[in-house]
């Protein structure tokens, strides 16, 4: 029953990797950008979560309203401020400036909140739970992969059901022909890397109540998410999920092993797919 | 000629070092359907890339029904209601082919061009509306790409080499589609290789060499001889 246990807790795990990754996927999939900093911005969104819960005194869910906005604020305006200028035939200006700004927005948080590990409280969710068949569920993990489950729906329907996700499918597919299509792709970019941050809130605020955070963190969460995204296969959200939840089981089940075996257990994971399947699990089926 | 939709003046264009055109002139009367000729590397298919704003020119190198338009982005010269259908089709292949007509009216004109006109110029495309474009055959892909261009509702299409790569059966279809889509007074610009094609359609022609313009006239005008000479640059 432990491992079973362990399986399951896994699973739950893997939902809150599979929001750290979504945006990742999403960003890569419209502008084939890496972005270095998603980690960081995830730390910055669990902070500014913070400051929104102790200003306003509200619920972290609340303050996801506040955080939300926000952060899609700041990704279009990086996007457009920055971002943009990077993108090329080279891939290596991406890398290099969202490295910069990784380290930039780590530094920032640590001179505005210090090195002190904070968290967001929750209250009674933190600690409920439900039980079903002997195993024993937080209301919290549960709450966290439904989450997940729902942004992959909607970041799906966004992409394949709305005229939004049209253009940047367009724009993704070709950049010069979607822009004789009126579609001005410095535009289209803001609104994917606005729409990435959305995500990014939502999945700050879930970490911020999950575990204790501070500003030097963000590098973590990038692998985790980098590690869903690739074992999922690139573009493909649902196989996110999937790569997010098969990382998550590795590393309760490595816990189970051996309480130290933990990450590295998830890292052989993902070792383990990109040597049998290098695209992934579930890479994008070409039409 | 009243005065021209589309005026070229002194047109030139680059590829870093490489100069693809050299001081072009060239005006586009309203309603006008004018054909492009002219040997690979003439620079045609940079020519259709300048006006439509795919690569950057002097501001008043081009002029669109008075607007200087040379240094405007592709996405505002779509806006102003010129459209291209590329060379190659270059369809999006992530998206079916109702979606890619769709997204060809993504520019927000108004106009008698809508998703059901498209379906009732190439009823085949009403039936693959929902299959991935890149499924279709060469001249059903070409339909899209020509579809695309006109959910834009233009005012001035330009068609880069619409036969290449296609079967003679499917060019005559796609050509004779073509009346049917200039006749409520859109201008026309067709580059071609196929000059008997080009012709047949065309009011006017230019023919390109080595980035300069080596013959223009009327179509009717023009002779053989002429063409020949201007196409591959020695007398016949």
């Amino acid at each position: 029953m432990d491992w079973v246990n362990a399986v399951v807790q896994g699973v739950l795990l893997g939902g809150l990797y599979a929001l750290f990754a979504a945006g990742l996927s999403l960003i890569f999939g419209v502008m084939r950008l890496v972005n270095i900093a998603h980690g960081d911005l995830i730390v910055l969104a669990a902070y500014l979560g913070l400051s929104t819960t102790v200003l306003l005194g509200v619920h972290p869910f609340v303050a996801l309203l506040v955080v939300m906005p926000l952060m899609a604020g700041i990704g279009y305006a990086l996007q457009r401020g920055i971002l943009n200028q990077t993108l090329g035939p080279d891939i290596l200006p991406p890398l290099l400036v969202t490295f910069g700004l990784s380290v930039i927005i780590q530094n920032a948080l640590l001179e505005t909140y210090t090195a002190d590990p904070r968290k967001l409280s929750g209250g009674a969710i933190e600690t409920a739970s439900v039980n079903m068949g002997g195993i024993t569920m937080g209301v919290l993990p549960l709450l966290t992969f439904g989450i997940a489950v729902a942004v992959i729906w909607g970041l799906q329907f966004i992409f394949y059901r709305t005229a939004l996700g049209r253009g940047f499918r367009a724009v993704s597919d070709n950049q010069d022909i979607a822009q004789l299509m009126g579609l001005n792709k410095a535009h289209v970019f803001g609104v994917a890397m606005a729409l990435a941050l959305a995500v990014v809130a939502i999945a700050g605020i879930l970490l911020g109540m999950r575990t204790s955070f501070d500003p030097a963190i963000g590098g973590g969460r990038l692998i985790f998410g980098f590690e869903a995204v690739i074992i999922g296969g690139l573009g493909n959200l649902w196989g996110t999920l999937a790569g997010g939840v098969i990382l998550g089981v590795a590393q309760t089940v490595g816990a189970r092993i051996d309480p130290g075996f933990q990450l590295l257990a998830g890292h052989i994971a993902f070792l383990v797919v990109l040597a049998v399947r290098p695209n992934g699990l579930f890479p994008r089926v070409e039409h | 000629m009243s005065e021209p939709v589309l005026k070229l003046t002194n047109l030139d264009a680059f590829y870093g070092d490489f100069q693809a055109l050299y001081g072009l002139d060239l005006g586009v009367g309203a309603g006008e359907v004018v054909a492009i000729i002219g040997a690979n590397g003439a620079g045609k298919t940079t020519l259709m890339r300048s006006i439509s704003g795919l690569l950057a020119n002097r501001a008043d190198a081009i002029v669109y029904k008075g607007q200087s338009i040379g240094t405007l982005r592709a996405d505002q010269v779509a806006a102003c209601g010129i459209a291209l259908v590329p060379e190659g089709r270059q369809l999006f292949p992530s998206l079916s082919v109702e979606e890619n007509l769709l997204i060809g009216g993504k520019v927000g004109r108004q106009g008698a061009w809508s998703l059901n006109r498209v379906y009732d110029l190439f009823p085949i495309l009403k039936d693959r509306r929902a299959q991935a474009s890149t499924s279709l055959s060469g001249g059903q892909q070409q339909m899209v790409a020509i579809g695309r261009a006109l959910m834009a509702n233009p005012d001035l299409i330009l068609f880069d080499e619409i036969s290449l790569g296609l079967a003679p059966v499917v060019i005559r279809q796609i050509y004779d589609a073509l009346p049917g889509i200039v006749s409520d007074g859109m201008t026309a610009m067709i580059v071609e290789q196929d000059i008997t094609k080009a012709l047949s359609v065309s009011s006017r022609v230019f023919c390109l060499m080595e980035g300069r313009i080596a013959l223009e006239g009327r179509t009717g005008d023009v002779t053989h001889d002429q063409i020949t000479a201007a196409y591959f640059g020695v007398d016949s």
